[in-house]
């Protein structure tokens, strides 16, 4: 399409490319930015520290489990007095952690952290463009990320707590101030927060879309587009569609809070007062939220899912398998996840016979789903594979897609979702299939792509040390948790000494939270691997995993515009891995097709 | 003081890992070449992760044969429902299901990573694409979930589909705040009369309208009894925020929605005393009884009060998070014989009686002092005008 146009903007861009790059200050370099791989090492350095904050709460709370209302010192130093008082978690404050955990990890890590970061180091090195569509835009996307981030962190000190109503922020409780302390301040600030951060996540989308759709290189068509890339597009499409609706129950939920309006609050005694409100649907609002909520699962697993495609190629030197039935399952997933998503309401009190189309919608998202997971396993037989810690991450990430993707299936079924719905199942069912998962195709996609955004090396044996803790203790926290879920415990709770009946489930609980806290100590393998790797890493040489796609053909430098010199004209697929007729078991995408080279795939 | 010895801790274990890296790269100097040395996977590291793919499967086998016989038993166990033997054969059949594709396809997963690791030399087999393997893996999952949709549906309309004019059922509201419950029964009309928040004052806390002829007989209760073999009804309502009435033995469920009335209906099929004979239930009981005593021991030690001993019990929670004391918001169900029910219920006090009880008293203390008699009947007097356009969006 506009093939030819972009080649001419390339050649001029180039001298200025040029001009520019001597006249970086200090902050137009680091800080206000406005080149994409800067961008994408912000939203990834951000995504880290929130992700820090994300999993010391998740270890806070699990301490509380595991050992009810001990006190710790920990908690002494990291809740303070008001919080914890005597080293003893407050009732209302673990509801906040779990809250505030929930938030952090889906949107500041994994939303914003994986996509964010890949997204806009990938988009624009992998189709062979300058940069985005539009840099300013993309760079206002970041600062409105951070300020976000930072109004999200800042809740957290405010006096009577930050929202503590569950991610979910279901009214009434995430309404009333007078049902939980959490839904005061700490909740308006945390609507701002998300406010502000969907309008950044917007901005962030549109750009890749228009990026993806106009600023492709000569020769890539859509059908030669890296898996990453259509994943990351399709993510962004998703995210347009859906995040607006979430905006829209941000703000009624703002007005209900301020203005006294009654979208979602009717009948409501409280407090010894029957309050104003009449009319309005906490169901109302369910639906709102789980339109986002639900394709949300999706924004944060398909980039992973896109990431993992691109890694399992490169290391089994095979090429991806069924590339054209890969693409047909993230349209298809993107389809589906936007009709799924009253399978989080089946006993909200809506219709029965809605639940009855949702468990249908839901049950046909395994199709798609499964026939990944299958390409997957075939793409490994017979190849030739590089166990490297990224590849051992994507290995990883098979395996708990699929673990946590086969519960979906008793999840997704009305009937079996009214015994397990809000339990711990649902609690495993979703960190290993969207959580872990997405974790561990951001840990590949770091490994991977560490040598393209700073030009060294990560340890791989750190890597590996990693991997194996993470590998275990991933399973050792969640499995076990299907159980108590199926004995009838649900999340949520505080302390679970108030029935009798939960008693012998207590050692699975100490368990659990045992695998926690050594899996997220070995995590520290990780920041420090990356941290040093940075400035005293080994030096990378310009494709260190000898992959096909673009970004392997520009240098590592501060530079804007990616490649010196003209930009890279595509010939092929990006994955010729180990074709017969070549030397090499890679055939970059820009190398032009020998004489009487035919196409192998369909 | 703690929380510096833990950071030095995890520093010192920081260095030593990071030390431990250094010993291997030093080993390795010696023995193999320099392109080796380049942090990317070379043969050894390839045949090592190759074997830990292949331990990992293992590991998985072995963590899943552990969990099923160390916390099988945790998992509910008999349904007392009638609806309940057909959810758990659903739930079974998806299980086996579930299991079986775990672990024929996690087998593979580690199975190929651990045949295919790289080699120097090696070549991989381009293999892009196969429409017939494609197709095979696309239908067998279609026909599969083709029928647990079906099975599903068919008792999900079972369980949810309530004819209310065909069933002899009884009535029964369970009304949710934080963090209690409460029930009404519909009495002798077999009607609950209706309700809204705004007719909450004194004894009335459910907030009953009782101008409705069907609220005089209502029984209102702090524990909930039911008949074992008739169709209960539950109409679920909650005075402040979400909650959800969850009934795991009779894997029942709804949520407690403000300013509307949500329902689910069950049978039971076992009276307490028979779940209580159950023998997973002995033998659950027996063990929570053994954890507890040992508790008791350890708090008795500390001087503090032993813990009572469990016995079984049907319970209602809330399983919607609704506020500081979610975890602890529980309702004692106990199921009777039909005879035994009814004798329990005609000893319950209807709404009606107790209104009037409470107004006789009110008004004996109002005799007694006088200005509170004013506030007293202005407050009421606004009330009933509030609630004169309410009553009709609250029907049963």
């Amino acid at each position: 399409m506009s093939v030819a146009g972009h080649e001419i903007h390339g050649e001029n861009d180039h001298v200025d490319a040029h001009a520019h790059h001597h006249k970086d200050t200090f902050i137009t370099k680091y800080i206000f930015s406005i080149d994409h791989k800067m961008i994408a090492k912000q939203y990834l350095i951000t995504g880290i520290i929130m992700g820090i904050i994300g999993i010391m709460m998740s270890i806070l709370f699990r301490m509380q489990l595991a050992w009810p209302e001990e006190s710790f010192g920990i908690f002494k130093a990291l809740l303070g007095e008001e919080y914890a008082p005597n080293g003893v978690m407050r009732n209302d404050i673990y509801l906040a952690l779990v809250t505030i955990h929930g938030t952090i990890m889906v949107f500041f890590v994994l939303t914003a952290g994986l996509s964010g970061t890949f997204s806009n180091l990938l988009i624009p090195l992998q189709i062979g463009a300058r940069d985005m569509a539009s840099g300013f835009m993309n760079m206002l996307s970041y600062w409105m990320f951070f300020i976000s981030s930072v109004i999200m962190v800042i809740s957290l000190f405010v006096e009577a707590g930050p929202a503590s109503a569950g991610w979910t922020i279901y009214p009434p409780l995430s309404a009333l101030p007078q049902a939980i302390g959490g839904s005061g301040a700490g909740m308006t600030l945390w609507l701002v927060s998300m406010a502000i951060f969907i309008a950044s996540s917007l901005m962030g989308s549109l750009n890749y879309v228009v990026t993806v759709i106009n600023l492709r290189t000569k020769g890539m068509s859509m059908t030669r587009l890296p898996l990453t890339i259509w994943a990351f597009f399709i993510t962004a499409v998703i995210g347009i569609v859906s995040f607006p609706v979430l905006l829209s129950a941000a703000l009624l939920l703002i007005f209900d809070r301020s203005f006294g309006t009654s979208f979602f609050l009717s009948d409501i005694f409280i407090a010894g007062d029957v309050l104003h409100y009449q009319g309005g649907s906490p169901v109302l609002f369910e639906h709102l939220f789980w339109f986002l909520g639900h394709p949300e699962v999706y924004i944060v697993l398909l980039p992973a899912l896109g990431i993992t495609s691109e890694i399992i190629a490169t290391n089994a030197r095979k090429p991806i398998f069924g590339y054209r039935a890969m693409i047909a399952s993230i349209l298809a997933i993107a389809f589906l996840s936007t009709i799924v998503w009253g399978h989080h309401m089946f006993v909200s009190g809506m219709n029965p016979f809605l639940g009855s189309v949702f468990t249908f919608t839901t049950l046909l998202i395994a199709i798609p789903s499964a026939v990944k997971a299958f390409n997957y396993i075939t793409t490994l037989w017979r190849g030739n594979l590089q166990l490297n810690p990224a590849m051992l991450f994507s290995i990883g990430l098979v395996s708990t897609f699929i673990t946590g993707g086969l519960t979906g299936i008793i999840l997704g079924d009305s009937t079996l979702d009214i015994n397990v719905h809000d339990t711990y199942f649902v609690v495993a069912h979703f960190h290993l299939v969207m959580g872990i998962s997405a974790l561990y195709g951001m840990f590949a996609g770091i490994y991977h792509w560490f040598p393209r955004m700073f030009g060294r090396m990560m340890n791989k044996t750190l890597g590996y040390v990693h991997f194996w803790v993470t590998a275990v203790c991933a399973y050792g926290v969640f499995f076990p948790m299907h159980f108590i879920g199926m004995a009838g415990l649900p999340r949520r709770y505080y302390t679970n000494t108030a029935f009798p009946l939960f008693d012998d489930l207590q050692d699975v609980n100490v368990l659990i939270t045992m695998f926690a806290i050594i899996g997220a100590i070995f995590q520290l393998v990780f920041l420090w691997n990356f941290f040093y790797s940075i400035f005293r890493g080994k030096k990378a040489p310009m494709n260190p995993w000898k992959s096909n796609t673009l970004e392997w053909t520009a240098p590592v430098e501060h530079m804007h515009g990616n490649w010196p010199g003209a930009i890279p004209e595509v010939y092929r697929w990006p994955y010729d891995y180990s074709k017969p007729g070549h030397e090499d078991d890679f055939v970059p995408q820009n190398i032009p097709m020998k004489e009487g080279e035919e196409q192998l795939h369909h | 003081m703690t929380s510096l010895l833990i950071i030095a801790v995890l520093v010192l274990l920081g260095i030593a890992i990071w030390q431990l890296t250094k010993i291997f790269d030093l080993t390795q100097l010696g023995t193999v070449s320099q392109t080796e040395n380049s942090e990317v996977a070379n043969d050894r590291d390839n045949n090592v992760n190759g074997y830990l793919m292949f331990a990992f499967v293992g590991f998985i086998y072995v963590f899943t044969i552990y969990s099923l016989v160390e916390w099988g038993h945790l998992v509910l166990g008999t349904p007392a429902s009638e609806h309940g033997p057909q959810y758990d054969n659903l739930m079974a059949i998806s299980l086996i299901l579930i299991f079986v594709v775990q672990t024929i396809t996690q087998f593979l997963l580690h199975y190929f990573s651990f045949k295919y690791r790289g080699k120097q030399g090696r070549v991989a087999y381009y293999f892009a694409d196969n429409d017939k393997l494609e197709f095979v893996w696309t239908i067998i999952p279609v026909i599969v979930l083709a029928g647990l949709i079906l099975y599903g549906l068919y008792a999900w309309t079972n369980i949810m589909f309530i004819d209310e004019d065909k069933e002899d059922a009884l009535y029964v509201e369970v009304y949710a705040k934080q963090f209690s419950w409460e029930v009404r029964y519909a009495g002798e009309d077999g009607m609950l009369g209706k309700a809204n928040v705004r007719y909450i004052e004194g004894i009335n806390t459910m907030g009953v309208d009782m101008s409705d002829p069907n609220s005089q007989d209502d029984i209102p209760a702090r524990e909930l009894h039911l008949p074992k073999g008739k169709k209960v009804i539950f109409k679920i309502r909650s005075q402040d925020v979400l909650h959800s009435a969850y009934f795991p033995h009779f894997r029942a469920q709804m949520n407690a929605v403000p300013g509307m009335v949500t329902q689910f209906g069950f049978t039971p099929t076992l009276t307490t005393e028979e779940m209580r004979q159950d023998p997973g239930i002995v033998e659950k009981v027996a063990n929570i009884n053994n954890i507890r005593s040992k508790k008791s021991a350890e708090l008795v030690a500390n001087g503090e009060s032993p813990l009572d001993p469990y016995e079984f019990d049907y319970l209602l929670l809330c399983n919607k998070i609704c506020g500081a004391s979610h975890y602890n918001m529980q309702m004692k169900v106990v199921v009777d014989e039909e005879a035994d029910f009814n004798k329990w219920l005609s000893e319950q006090e209807t709404l009606g009686k107790a209104v009037k009880k409470e107004k006789q008293q009110m008004a004996d203390s109002v005799e007694a002092t006088a200005p509170i008699e004013e506030t007293t009947d202005s407050e009421t007097a606004t009330d009933s005008t509030m609630v004169e356009t309410d009553s009709t969006m609250v029907v049963q």
